[in-house]
């Protein structure tokens, strides 16, 4: 469903990306790792297509059609969905009326059936269930006020929503205690199915005990320097990045 | 998003801005007495309220025009304005909507403001103003049932001459500020309230200004008068047709709230903004005030879109006692468009509270100002004001600033001031983007969430429209 070939890309001009290649398969679940800088948020944010994160060379292929041709609302509309590392506030816009524009665009765009308010409300009351968000955060402002693990448990009650093709995480393992580590990996878990893609962007192994990956890809210097199963994930824990990069790393 | 993304968003079409044809009588342009006693002969109006207009003309000749806002326009020429148009048709006062010419219905249906009472808004009265006249007050026996008045002044100062006399200009004296006098002197038409002690209004009432003719300035007079322990809420709009020159509008407002009494008092401003390129538009030059005695209330909010320039002031004298004064503001600016709006809370009785929300938005290459004084005398023991005043920018070529007053001379009150300055950023305009919102959606609804304290101090159906308002004037905006 994704098909990424020799993907350059460049953040506000400067290069990042440098002759990737990934394809993902339908009910594949990736990893891609690597050190800090080594370009792992960029290729979220490229896929989802972010204002100044430009594709220069190759190409990212989402179920046929080059992702460089589409504005990031028809990717999304396409069923591309990003959990941001970084979920910014909307002061003033409820989480509610929020999902319900988000919602009757995608749906609409797939030609799924439209949602009346009260299913509407049922489904969100169900996902924040799933995410342990009480659904009093529904009538808040998006994202506003809330903790940082509360945002990132957001991220994912959308996600469950949006029901998307191909999910892209963004380090949404970054800045979770334990338990809210569970439970946004439980919610990760519960879409993983035959139809779906799903891209776990991380540092670190911990979140691949909890959502185990089909594949483990290293990110580095803008190109994936090894792809391996999920053993790979444990063996970087123990050695780092060092011995793939040649560089001194501290993971 | 990119500057020409976000200019492409914020180019959009006014829909207020077509005009009728329709015979009138104008004025040609030029002021003077003769002028005046023309317009007072014109209305049959008896001759004290001459002389009150000839005292005002007087006392405006003598003063300056004011330069202290942050506005900029070439000075304007009083000689090229006409002050008095009437369209024919409404020569014999129209007892019925029949009797109403079917072109100015259509002008109002077209606005989307239908007059005949089975398909207007339940609840809502409404008296339309077009251009110097009124044409026609909706609801007004149902609301004489209640013992209201609710009537064009013109109407009022033929037949209550007595709350007339007592009421007009104590509010807004007849020399307060240059446009006041103006107005004072040539005040055409507008609307009058009076609410009788201990009623309830049944009903939301509402005018609606329209101005039509070219070269005409639109100068009208509102005065509401809330007796003791009574209550009312009122609503006006405004449009005016899409013309290259600019046209003067200079209204006069005066609230009196006796004691314990309500006055809820809102606006939804849409007069024609000018192009692009700053050409055309309503200069906007208003005087809105209102007196709360003890245990009342008054409160203003406002939704300011249109005018080339806008310069308006809603402010609140809390005479009485524990009188609470609010006062609620969104203005969106775009394009050339200026506005210097805010409040003056004037606390003068003891344990008195104002509260002041202003968010000001600006898009295009315009300029948005708050202007905002709190004033606690002496003798105001225990007074509280709260004052928040937030900004968002659309883009960096626009402008936004604050010029917040306080002055205490009691050292038992209390006085909270924030002010914010955002822009809409790239992050929340690609959240949105990424759950599949496009950007003109996105848009309006990151505003509206700015808006948001506003908007719920509006009455339900005006909110919808305002917020329905902001959309179509940010129509086409940011990536």
């Amino acid at each position: 469903m994704l098909e990424i070939r020799d993907l350059h890309a460049t953040v506000a001009d400067k290069p990042i990306l440098k002759g990737l290649n990934l394809t993902i398969k339908p009910g594949e679940v990736h990893a891609i790792m690597g050190p800090n800088g080594s370009g792992k948020s960029t290729l979220a944010n490229v896929l989802a297509g972010r204002d100044n994160y430009a594709i220069t060379g190759g190409e990212a292929l989402f179920e046929g059609k080059s992702l460089a041709e589409l504005e990031p609302e028809e990717r999304a509309q396409a069923g591309l969905f990003l959990a941001f590392q970084y979920p910014v506030e909307i002061p003033g816009v409820s989480n509610m009326e929020f999902l319900k524009a988000a919602l009757e665009s995608v749906r609409t765009a797939q030609g799924k059936e439209e949602w009346d308010s009260v299913t509407l409300l049922r489904q969100a009351r169900a996902a924040c269930k799933q995410v342990n968000l009480d659904a009093s955060f529904l009538k808040r402002g998006v994202n506003e006020g809330f903790s940082g693990g509360e945002k990132k448990r957001n991220e994912i009650m959308q996600m469950l929503l949006m029901e998307p093709k191909l999910a892209l995480l963004d380090e949404t393992d970054s800045g979770l205690d334990i338990d809210a580590l569970q439970t946004v990996a439980k919610g990760v878990n519960s879409l993983r199915s035959p139809e779906r893609g799903i891209v776990l962007v991380t540092h670190y192994q911990r979140l691949l005990d909890y959502i185990v990956p089909d594949f483990v890809h290293v990110l580095s210097n803008g190109q994936i320097i090894k792809s391996g199963g999920k053993e790979l994930a444990l063996e970087l824990e123990k050695k780092g990045y060092g011995w793939l990069t040649g560089e001194e790393e501290s993971a | 998003m990119s500057q020409a993304e976000l200019d492409k968003l914020i180019r959009s079409n006014y829909e207020a801005g077509f005009s009728t044809t329709v015979d009138t009588e104008t004025l040609p342009p030029g002021l003077s007495e003769e002028v005046i006693r023309f317009l007072s002969a014109k209305k049959e109006e008896p001759e004290w309220m001459l002389e009150w207009r000839l005292d005002s003309y007087r006392k405006w000749q003598e003063m300056p025009s004011p330069g202290w806002a942050h506005l900029h326009h070439d000075p304007i020429d009083f000689n090229k304005v006409s002050y008095y148009s009437k369209p024919k048709s409404l020569d014999d006062a129209p007892k019925s909507l029949d009797e109403v010419d079917p072109e100015l219905l259509a002008t109002y249906e077209k606005l989307g403001i239908p007059l005949h009472e089975q398909e207007m808004l339940a609840g809502v009265a409404v008296d339309v103003v077009f251009d110097s006249s009124s044409v026609f007050t909706t609801f007004k026996e149902k609301l004489w049932e209640a013992g209201v008045i609710f009537c064009s002044i013109s109407e009022a100062i033929q037949n209550h001459p007595e709350l007339i006399k007592k009421y007009l200009g104590s509010v807004v004296p007849k020399g307060d500020n240059f446009y006041a006098a103006l107005n004072s002197a040539v005040f055409s038409d507008g609307s009058f309230v009076y609410i009788p002690k201990g009623v309830r209004c049944p009903m939301e009432l509402s005018t609606y200004f329209r101005i039509n003719e070219a070269n005409t300035g639109q100068f009208e007079r509102t005065l509401i008068i809330a007796d003791e322990g009574s209550h009312v809420s009122y609503l006006e709009g405004c449009t005016a047709p899409q013309r290259d020159e600019n046209q003067l509008h200079a209204a006069v407002v005066e609230l009196v709230a006796l004691p314990g009494a309500e006055i809820k008092y809102s606006t939804v401003q849409n007069w024609y903004p000018g192009d692009e390129n700053g050409k055309g538009g309503i200069y906007n030059f208003v005087t809105k005030r209102g007196v709360a005695h003890d245990n009342s209330k008054i409160s203003w909010t406002q939704v300011e879109t249109g005018s080339a320039i806008t310069w308006k002031y809603p402010s609140v004298i809390l005479r009485g006692d524990n009188s609470i004064g609010e006062f609620y503001s969104v203005a969106l600016t775009r394009h050339m468009q200026q506005a210097d709006t805010g409040t003056k809370m004037i606390h003068l009785g003891k344990n008195t509270k104002s509260t002041i929300i202003s968010k000001g938005i600006s898009a295009g290459r315009s300029s948005n100002s708050y202007r905002g004084l709190v004033r606690i005398s002496p003798r105001a023991e225990n007074a509280r004001n709260f004052t928040q005043c937030d900004s968002l920018l659309l883009g960096d070529t626009c402008g936004a600033h604050t010029f917040p007053y306080i002055e205490s001379k009691n050292p038992s009150a209390t006085i909270e001031h924030e002010a914010t300055t955002s822009k809409v950023s790239d992050d929340q305009m690609f959240l949105c983007r990424q759950r599949g919102i496009d950007p003109e959606k996105a848009v309006s609804m990151i505003v509206n969430g700015f808006c948001k304290e506003v908007f719920k101090e509006l009455p339900m159906e005006f909110a919808v429209e305002a917020g329905k308002l902001l959309e179509v004037s940010l129509e086409g905006a940011v990536g």
